[in-house]
């Protein structure tokens, strides 16, 4: 039961190919990291996964059906992406901001209905933002700002969950709270999640798999244990780097 | 229900300065015969009432709601919160096709389709401009507006000297380009009330798709919106709300931007709050402009793009100031 499938998409902007060739299937419950070294093509792939980059050859498929053939709207309704960057200068209360998860349920002229109050409600209620549901969100922390964003993407009640590096603002200890929420979710909600992730210890330690990319192409498609080895690390991501173990796990560990 | 009392309050303060807008002007006429003009009295005063005054407290009420609701579109769509038809050399556009138009000797209802189509061009290119990228859009945008409001004003003072039309003549070259709703006829405001109608039922719709924009074009076409069709729709509901702002009074500044800046603080963000807001904010805004013209100077009259910009100019800068680390 394949939801998510991208079959060698070749995609890139401009003359640059960025994606070469890439294959990666996404399933419901399974929390799948994407990494690689910088360029390597990681944000590329999530955006032909989202719909958002045309691959130039290859096809992404939702179910069988070719997601470019499908209107935004009811793509929307299917996938939801959380963006890198999320800023504005409009003072959007956090409530304003996860309610636009349910933009592509609204009627004509935005009317909201029942269910669409409770899936935000479930949605801010599951990351705990009740108490900051009507501050503004550009006065809010990084890792606030960060839930809230997270929140707006599960008020659309997809089956798919795309993460553009869901952690970069946030504090060690706050990546992986946010880590181990998407986990849960992924589990309770049967969704089927990939994020970029550039922590191959909190890609290692989170995720149902992971997704090596270097160049363009995916060199390893696998668990932890297979792919976090010193032979594929200092091959995709050069020297500096020594892979230990701490509690029977492998750990990655840069090397002064 | 906080925005339905926000709502209720603008309504009240547009039907008050309307009043006030009928019951003042050069010619002393009290309440009562007022009423009695407003109701059929066919003397001076029924005159007066009828086709001086009211049309043309209606004519500002049209012109200031319109530029109301397309401020709030144009930032919106740029994100940008000093965005509006005026800066952004929108209405000069409209403007130029509409004089064009006229000295061509196109009649009423031609001419806020030409503002229109002229509103139309300057705004997908203002819109063309800030899809350049880069970290100095909004100042690029901001300087095309004010390149084109200058060639524009070079044109059309060219054409406006140069053309003998009574209907240029009429508002000759302050109306234009200072902006000014002194002279509005019924059939120029009825032409006018559908284009805004239209215009305003487009940015009611477009709202909820607006608000996702808030965040990058990019996050809007993953929550669900079209990104080139809602683009296009909101481009054509700016043109053509700034282009029936246009042909009933010229170059009005400001107004676009002041007023969705200012009940943002109100309302909210949220679209379907704030553009309604905007349209009741800015027809009261402009009915009071334009009483301040007429009685400011006394029996003189000012252009209201002169009040307007007398209060708007000094606000643009303060918040080109205040934002200035987003702006450079």
């Amino acid at each position: 039961m394949t939801t998510l499938h991208a079959d060698a998409v070749t995609a890139g902007y401009g003359p640059r190919t960025v994606l070469d060739g890439c294959s990666l299937s996404l399933t419901r419950g399974e929390v799948v990291a994407i990494v690689g070294p910088n360029g390597a093509g990681k944000s590329t792939l999530l955006r032909c996964l989202a719909g958002l980059l045309r691959p130039r050859s290859g096809v992404v498929r939702l179910d069988g059906v070719d997601i470019g053939a499908l209107l935004r709207r009811d793509l929307a309704r299917r996938v939801a992406v959380v963006p890198q960057i999320f800023d504005t200068l409009f003072p959007f209360t956090v409530r304003e901001v996860v309610a636009l998860g349910r933009t592509a349920r609204l009627g004509t002229f935005g009317g909201a209905s029942p269910a669409d109050r409770v899936a935000v409600d479930r949605a801010i209620a599951d990351l705990g933002l009740g108490e900051l549901e009507s501050r503004r969100i550009d006065r809010l922390s990084g890792g606030e700002r960060q839930r809230a964003v997270l929140a707006m993407a599960l008020a659309q009640e997809t089956d798919v969950l795309l993460l553009d590096e869901p952690t970069v603002h946030l504090d060690p200890a706050h990546q992986v709270a946010m880590l181990k929420l998407v986990r849960e979710l992924a589990c309770a909600r049967g969704l089927a999640v990939a994020a970029v992730l550039h922590d191959l210890n909190l890609a290692g330690a989170m995720a149902t798999r992971l997704v090596v990319l270097a160049g363009g192409r995916v060199v390893r498609d696998a668990n932890a244990e297979t792919v976090l080895s010193s032979e594929l690390i200092s091959d995709v991501f050069g020297p500096g780097l020594a892979v230990g173990r701490h509690d029977g796990r492998p750990v990655v560990l840069p090397i002064p | 229900m906080r925005t339905l009392t926000i709502l209720g309050i603008l309504a009240a303060a547009l039907a008050i300065s309307a009043a006030a807008g009928i019951l003042v002007g050069a010619v002393a006429i009290g309440p009562a015969d007022v009423l009695a003009a407003l109701f059929g009295s066919n003397d001076v005063n029924g005159t007066i009432i009828r086709e001086l005054r009211l049309p043309r407290v209606l004519g500002a009420a049209l012109v200031g709601g319109s530029l109301g609701t397309a401020g709030a579109l144009l930032q919106g769509l740029l994100r940008n919160p000093l965005a509006d038809p005026f800066v952004t050399g929108t209405s000069a556009g409209a403007t130029l096709a509409a004089v064009t138009a006229i000295a061509l000797g196109a009649t009423a209802p031609i001419v806020p389709l030409a503002a229109f189509m002229g509103a139309l061009v300057a705004v997908t290119v203002v819109w063309q401009l800030a899809q350049l990228g880069g970290s100095t859009t909004v100042l690029t945008v901001l300087l095309a507006g004010v390149v084109l409001t200058s060639f524009v004003g070079a044109v059309v003072t060219f054409i406006l000297v140069s053309s003998d039309r009574l209907a240029l003549r009429l508002r000759a070259v302050l109306g234009w380009l200072q902006g000014g709703v002194s002279v509005i006829s019924w059939e120029e405001l009825a032409v006018a009330a559908i284009v805004v109608a239209v215009g305003l039922g487009f940015a009611l719709a477009l709202a909820h798709r607006l608000d996702a924009y808030a965040f990058g074009e990019e996050t809007a076409a993953t929550l669900g919106v079209d990104p080139d069709r809602t683009t296009t729709a909101v481009l054509a509901a700016t043109a053509l709300l700034a282009g029936a702002a246009v042909a009933l009074a010229g170059l009005v500044g400001f107004v676009g931007l002041v007023i969705p800046h200012a009940l943002r603080f109100a309302v909210g963000a949220t679209n379907r709050r704030l553009i309604p807001a905007s349209f009741l904010g800015g027809a009261v805004a402009l009915v009071l402009a334009d009483l301040g013209a007429r009685v400011v100077l006394a029996p003189a009259e000012l252009p209201v793009g002169a009040i307007t910009g007398l209060i708007g100019a000094p606000f643009f800068l303060a918040l080109l100031v205040r934002s200035r680390q987003v702006v450079v």
